[in-house]
């Protein structure tokens, strides 16, 4: 299977395999109108079986979004056809915007112009309503 | 910085004790406190109906020579049109010096808080904290069992959607030697993030229970709650769990001689009437002292009595 190399664009490395199509439609990469690979199950050393994800465009990437899809994933910056900038990412602090909160008495769900806030618990796995504390 | 109280976690041990030490010095010297508060006013916002916590308010400001405004029900406010609490109290707080806001909405207060000039007080946000009725509590068993410490709490009832007993659970969990016995329904059993912030996350000793007979003996405390119709958005499940728990003198047989029975009002049927007049029963106590535990809060947000952490 070939796929051409990214001129200027991002390389998102180690997706847990099988989250690919969900961080695609998260990004909101099916919105683009350059080139995007979606690479699934392919072989991995470390994690056994990853997700790839290409995307020939200087486009606004959200980090927080991928931290919170897949915090093992990378985030390779490709400029003219080589890696300039390689990030390793881990579960944001806070997700603004990305999640809904779900409770039906949360104030999120009435009032007008407030975004959707999530928090990383304690536990450092799970997220909670900033407004309600329910859990994502 | 202005001082909000939205969860009672927001206050320290040390602060919830400098508030019950001032809360009790008023109950004992009402007089000395009268004016306090001259010139100032109290907004009370109440997006859902309450009598006692509203009137409790009022009453605490007006003891301390204060002054109140405000509505009892969204129907008589701006938010009948629409109005956003971020707006609303935004606009209050250019007429108050302090508000105790009441929400259907849970997390509510929070959005107050970003809006406001002046402090922000939960009085009950949906299923979610009541940070005064948790004050008033522990007045309560400070006042009646002379300890905060080495109790064995029973919490008896709608243990999901009953705000207060978060909030307490998330207070009590701070002092030594507590154990707690939820004792509800499965449809009612405490929700995940209470259990995972208050308990998980101290280590504090829990058992579970479906039977309030079972663990009667074992109580310092009792904790009862009333099953609330306005948190279901099914009627029937409702009627099918309102009676799950109705504490009567039969059961109380098996009680510590000196275990005390609260409960944060209103009561529908879940305590007899026949149990007002066992000497455990201190709700009504109970109910009298948050008076002044709003005071001492009133008194500690607007700078009057300097709290220390």
């Amino acid at each position: 299977m070939n796929i051409d190399s990214i001129r200027d664009g991002y390389v998102i490395d180690h997706i847990a395999a099988g989250k690919a199509m969900r961080l695609y439609q998260m990004l909101g990469l099916d919105g683009l109108d350059c080139p995007v690979a979606v690479i699934k199950n392919v072989p991995s050393r470390k994690l056994g079986r990853k997700d790839i994800l290409k995307i020939d465009s200087r486009v606004d990437l959200d980090l927080d979004v991928i931290g919170y899809v897949s915090p093992n994933a990378t985030v390779s910056v490709i400029r003219d056809g080589k890696v300039t900038e390689k990030r390793h990412l881990a579960m944001p602090q806070r997700l603004v915007g990305i999640l809904t909160c779900r409770n039906p008495r949360c104030i999120t769900t009435t009032e007008q112009g407030l975004r959707q806030e999530f928090v990383l618990s304690a536990d450092g796995r799970t997220y909670c309503c900033k407004y309600c504390e329910s859990p994502a | 910085m202005t001082r909000h109280l939205l969860n009672i976690l927001d206050l320290s041990v040390g602060e919830i004790d400098g508030l019950l030490r001032l809360a009790s010095e008023i109950y004992d010297r009402p007089a000395d406190y009268r004016d306090a508060c001259r010139h100032q006013i109290l907004a009370t916002l109440f997006f859902e109906p309450s009598t006692r916590t509203r009137l409790s308010f009022e009453s605490a400001m007006l003891s301390l020579g204060g002054n109140v405004l405000g509505f009892s029900d969204a129907a008589s406010s701006s938010a009948r049109k629409g109005e956003s609490v971020a707006d609303t109290v935004a606009v209050v707080s250019g007429y108050a010096d302090v508000i105790a806001m009441r929400h259907p909405k849970e997390g509510a207060p929070m959005v107050a808080a970003a809006h406001s000039l002046v402090p922000v007080i939960n009085a009950g946000d949906g299923g979610h904290y009541h940070p005064t009725q948790t004050l008033t509590d522990l007045m309560t068993v400070r006042r009646e069992k002379g300890r905060l410490s080495g109790l064995t709490v029973g919490l008896c009832g709608d243990l999901k959607f009953g705000r207060t007993v978060h909030s307490l659970l998330g207070a009590l969990t701070r002092y030594g030697g507590m154990r707690f016995v939820l004792i509800s329904p499965d449809e009612l059993r405490l929700p995940e993030f209470v259990r995972r912030n208050c308990l998980d996350a101290t280590g504090v000793p829990y058992t579970e229970s479906r039977s309030l007979e079972e663990v009667m003996g074992e109580l310092d405390l009792l904790y009862m709650t009333r099953v609330q119709r306005e948190r279901f958005f099914n009627e029937e499940e409702y009627l099918r769990l309102k009676d799950s728990y109705v504490l009567t003198p039969e059961k109380l047989r098996s009680a510590k001689p000196d275990m005390l029975i609260l409960h944060p009002l209103p009561r529908v049927n879940e305590i007899s009437t026949e149990v007002d007049a066992d000497p455990r029963a201190c709700y009504f106590r109970q109910a009298h002292y948050g008076r002044y535990v709003r005071m001492a809060l009133i008194l500690a947000l607007l700078g009057k009595e300097k709290i220390e952490p």
